[in-house]
């Protein structure tokens, strides 16, 4: 395993002792801060390791809280419900990716930009099961109180995060991995040394839908109530993008340091320009991306590049 | 001489344009055909053809035996089909080692990472890239992209390999030692088709000589033939070629 590898999974560690740190504000932030990190996580496999801009992860994530959603509904426990909405998610986007990945550029960002609406129409029409635009109930799914539900939820997305960041390591340094770089550089040759594109960019894609999918559950189930317009929102899709660009694409350390930094610019900008918050937060990720435009884990070489000059 | 390759009666339209027109050919095993004619002939759409990368139009294609008009490119590449690009096609940010990994790699069922990178070394020691093995593929010079596109389709294991205008823009001395590796792997065995302009490159290594005109063979035979056949001439040798060639030969 290469240090930054290592670095990513101590990370992930580190952050499930928050709680002994904070009250229900830090338990809030820190769940949502686990959520970020697996969509900047899982974004990054289809888009910074195969080079294909998704713009998918917000039809997934509300995919998953709608599946989660229903089944909880229905009486099916948390421990099968967010499961399945991984499952599901999984086999969906690979089915859609087969079809949607001959697209490249700009028309795959649109195509799957569009799955986004679609789900959302579908969502809102099939009124009987998700009960349309009026939003979907989800049933509590302990009693334990206030405090223990926000604990409980942060450690389940917590566990999540760690599932995907082990997702991510381990396809990395497999075959799947070195294949996805290959058609990230160049995929007319990839095809010609053998290599299925179709079948390994079907399984990435499906692969960064996974854990958004069981994210999206976990998501239902913590906020009790869903709605087309909350899951299906498209900055579920434009954040991991811009968090990913924050901290380095293709590095799965440098996305998840970025998902948190996301996250902090988000609350401090939210808490002191409370009017023209995303205004100040969008000249911010602007001024980052044009002084750092591969991203924070660059600053460690260029660091380094300084240091002789001094001596 | 039993055909590896066979192709029957095979055409390929892009919209209007004819670009292969009902071409029958066999090619032996140990063979090395050179494929010549003039630039928007044919030659490299026929190498599509057989790889799959633009299927024919009608006609069908056979290797080894086996019908492949509508195999997919990576199927042919696992079946023992392997090219080089006339405008290489390196992954750019790999070393040039991982390059030649990839094509291991993908190309041989069960084999692993680690052991696709140590086959890597003998092919690049092979096309004498031993000393940029670590250097990404982007920072090589032509020559050298042009070997490494070679021991890339040599790290295929191919049958039948088909080389696109390999000595194109490389200098004489880097010609000459691209034409000894041809020589070299046609001595191990392995069949080649090349396209090439370069009349005393295909005349150096060649056993057999095709000529594509405007999508048709004109011409099929040993070297010496098909450099005097009067339609050769006329649609792509030039009569000044041939009174040298007439003088010399």
């Amino acid at each position: 395993m290469t240090r930054s590898n290592f670095i990513l999974l101590a990370l992930v560690v580190g952050i499930a002792a928050l709680p002994m740190f904070g009250g229900s504000y830090a338990l809030r932030l820190g769940t949502i801060a686990c959520m970020y990190g697996i969509l900047a996580l899982s974004w990054n496999v289809v888009g910074g390791l195969a080079g294909y801009p998704s713009f998918a992860t917000a039809a997934f994530f509300g995919f998953g809280a709608y599946t989660a959603g229903v089944l909880l509904g229905k009486g099916v426990p948390l421990a099968v419900s967010v499961p399945a909405a991984g499952v599901f998610s999984f086999v969906l986007a690979c089915l859609l990716g087969a079809a949607l990945l001959r697209l490249r550029g700009h028309y795959f960002a649109i195509a799957s930009l569009s799955l986004i609406e679609v789900f959302r129409e579908l969502v809102n029409n099939a009124t009987d099961l998700t009960g349309g635009g009026m939003g979907l109930n989800i049933p509590l799914t302990s009693t334990a109180g206030v405090m223990a539900d926000a604990t409980f939820f942060f450690y389940l997305m917590w566990g999540l995060l760690g599932g995907t960041a082990l997702m991510v390591v381990v396809v990395a340094g497999s075959k799947l991995g070195f294949g996805l770089a290959c058609i990230r550089q160049n995929e007319t040759a990839a095809n010609m040394i053998g290599l299925n594109t179709t079948l390994y960019k079907s399984v990435a894609f499906g692969l960064s839908a996974c854990f958004v999918g069981a994210a999206g559950g976990v998501y239902a189930a913590w906020v009790h109530y869903i709605d087309p317009s909350d899951v299906f929102d498209i900055l579920y899709s434009v954040k991991p993008i811009v968090m990913a660009l924050i901290g380095g694409l293709g590095s799965p350390l440098g996305v998840l340091i970025g998902a948190f930094v996301y996250l902090g610019l988000e609350e401090v900008v939210w808490r002191n320009y409370i009017q023209i918050h995303s205004g100040v937060l969008g000249v911010l990720i602007v001024v980052l991306l044009l002084f750092l435009p591969h991203g924070l884990m660059s600053l460690r070489s260029r660091l380094l590049a300084w240091r002789p000059k001094r001596v | 001489m039993s055909d590896i390759l066979r192709l029957q009666s095979v055409s390929r339209n892009f919209t209007g344009l004819k670009a292969l027109r009902d071409v029958s050919l066999g090619i032996g095993k140990g063979e090395v055909l050179g494929l010549i004619g003039p630039n928007g002939a044919g030659k490299t759409t026929l190498v599509n053809v057989v790889t799959g990368v633009t299927p024919a139009s009608s006609g069908t294609v056979t290797f080894m035996g086996r019908d492949i008009t509508r195999v997919k490119t990576y199927q042919s590449a696992r079946l023992g089909l392997s090219r080089t690009f006339q405008v290489v096609q390196p992954f750019a940010e790999f070393s040039a080692l991982d390059n030649v990994a990839a094509a291991a790699l993908f190309s041989q069922p069960g084999e692993s990472i680690r052991s696709a990178r140590q086959e890597a070394r003998a092919h690049l020691a092979f096309v004498g890239l031993e000393a940029q093995s670590d250097q990404p593929a982007a920072t090589l010079t032509l020559a050298m992209r042009k070997r490494l596109e070679l021991a890339k389709a040599l790290a295929m294991k191919p049958k039948l390999l088909f080389l696109d205008e390999v000595n194109a823009g490389l200098n004489s001395a880097e010609v000459e030692r691209a034409t000894r590796l041809i020589h070299q792997l046609a001595e191990n065995g392995i069949t080649i088709v090349m396209i090439e302009h370069l009349m005393k490159v295909v005349l150096n290594v060649c056993t057999r000589i095709v000529v594509l005109h405007n999508g048709q063979l004109i011409a099929d035979g040993a070297p010496r033939d098909v450099i005097k056949n009067p339609a050769v001439v006329e649609a792509y040798l030039g009569q000044k070629y041939a009174q040298r060639a007439g003088a010399h030969g």
